[in-house]
């Protein structure tokens, strides 16, 4: 447990506070007491409560730099393996990479009936992407933040999948793909289709315009919270688990089990996840491009 | 659960990660894994026609074998046949050869019966000749007699 004075809250809400770095307001007051001058100051918040007074104007370095970390990684690997991708007999790596390839080309073809060089990629990558994202809850909750603790870091979320900002991130991107792949393919059309769906009478366009509208955002929306609220839940109860083995020797090993148990029925729920965003996606790019 | 910058900064990430993945990552490998698929596809069609070929090479030769066959077994026949001729034929020629063989036995035989006749004929006139000179006991007169003895040998 990170600091053995911690009372049980205390840790948890640790383990729950992401390494923030934004711009506190001018001539607010710091959790020493300090004011920060006239015009504010980019500064790393101590604690949620700073973190949550800095407003839009903040990062999440951990969300960001692990998120970004392992993007990398993906495209690393996937690269490394593209550049020396051949007709000729695949092995190791290769064969594992060319199995989610082809997973994700026949997900794609059975489920996107139109030409779009895009798709594919794009569900690889968000596939990929997640379901490292997620793996990071594997990692016990406490080696990675107590070895930031001993570096000088203060607070370290490595899942990054358990930060809404992320998910919300990703759901907008998609956002973005299905609002200028609708208006690529229908163009005026996508007009009509927000403004006469379901009831085709010029009297009822408010309704049909806020219906499609909600109808719309509530897809980035699902995308984004299904996958948080899925990722947070699993944490949390990992960090119960943790919290478990704190409170004495005879609950050592039923928090043991525990932990085991959940590990293993989290790897399920990680790469089901992974899919079903990606599948998500895909869906709602099909209909995208689908022209009535 | 502030909502912050951090969504800015992934929506740039994952498009920057989407383009990556979509210039340099998915084509090199679809396309190996299309070009292999195609390498089976057509290695198999090879295999089709290979067994196909062999399949009918193999009819060819038992179609071969069983022309040959019928040629071997008319070679034999003909050999039989022609052994049959020849054995014939020297049967034949044997009895041929024994009946000329028989004829001048026969006629040797009879060449040495008429001269052993002939031999016996003259000596029979002199032992006739010599008995009856020991029977008489009197010498005869050849000359006298000699008409005789001739005429009794020729009868013999």
């Amino acid at each position: 447990m990170a600091g053995d004075n911690q009372t049980v809250s205390e840790y948890i809400v640790h383990h729950l506070t992401n390494l923030t770095y934004g711009k506190l307001p001018g001539g607010y007051e710091r959790y020493d007491g300090s004011v920060v001058a006239d015009g504010g100051a980019w500064v790393m918040a101590h604690g949620g409560a700073e973190a949550a007074d800095m407003g839009f104007t903040a990062v999440h370095v951990d969300s960001m730099a692990w998120s970004i970390g392992l993007g990398v990684l993906f495209s690393a690997l996937f690269f490394r393996v593209a550049r020396k991708a051949s007709s000729g007999v695949p092995s190791g790596f290769v064969n594992a990479v060319e199995m989610i390839v082809q997973f994700i080309d026949n997900t794609v073809r059975d489920t996107f009936h139109g030409r779009n060089p895009l798709i594919a990629p794009l569900a690889l990558t968000i596939f990929v992407w997640i379901f490292l994202m997620n793996l990071m809850d594997l990692v016990p909750v406490d080696i990675v933040p107590e070895l930031m603790m001993l570096l000088g870091v203060e607070y370290q979320k490595i899942v990054p999948s358990t930060d809404p900002n992320i998910t919300f991130g990703l759901s907008i991107g998609v956002l973005i793909l299905i609002l200028f792949y609708s208006i690529k393919v229908k163009g005026f059309g996508f007009a009509k289709e927000l403004a006469l769906n379901p009831f085709n009478h010029p009297v009822f366009i408010p309704v049909n315009l806020f219906m499609e509208i909600v109808g719309l955002l509530a897809k980035p929306f699902s995308l984004a919270l299904r996958l948080f609220g899925n990722m947070y839940a699993g944490e949390m109860i990992f960090i119960l688990i943790a919290a478990l083995f704190g409170a004495g020797m005879a609950w050592m090993v039923p928090a043991g089990i525990l932990q085991i148990g959940w590990a293993i029925f989290h790897i399920l729920v990680i790469t089901l996840q992974a899919f079903i965003f990606m599948v998500l996606t895909i869906v709602y790019l099909s209909m995208a491009h689908e022209d009535h | 659960m502030n909502i912050n910058l951090t969504l800015i900064g992934q929506v740039i990430a994952f498009f920057g990660f989407v383009i990556f993945c979509m210039k340099y990552v998915w084509p090199p490998i679809i396309a190996a894994m299309h070009e292999r698929e195609q390498k089976i596809a057509d290695g198999l069609a090879a295999a089709d026609r290979a067994s196909h070929d062999l399949e009918l090479a193999q009819e060819k030769a038992l179609d071969r074998l069983k022309e040959a066959k019928v040629e071997a077994a008319g070679i034999v026949d003909l050999a039989n046949r022609r052994a049959s001729q020849i054995v014939e034929e020297a049967k034949n020629a044997a009895l041929v050869e024994a009946e000329r063989v028989k004829t001048s036995a026969r006629a040797e035989i009879e060449q040495e019966t008429n001269r052993a006749r002939e031999t016996l004929r003259s000596q029979v006139a002199v032992l006739s000749l010599v008995g009856a000179e020991k029977v008489l006991g009197a010498t005869v007169d050849k000359q006298a007699h000699a008409d005789l003895v001739n005429q009794l040998a020729a009868e013999l």
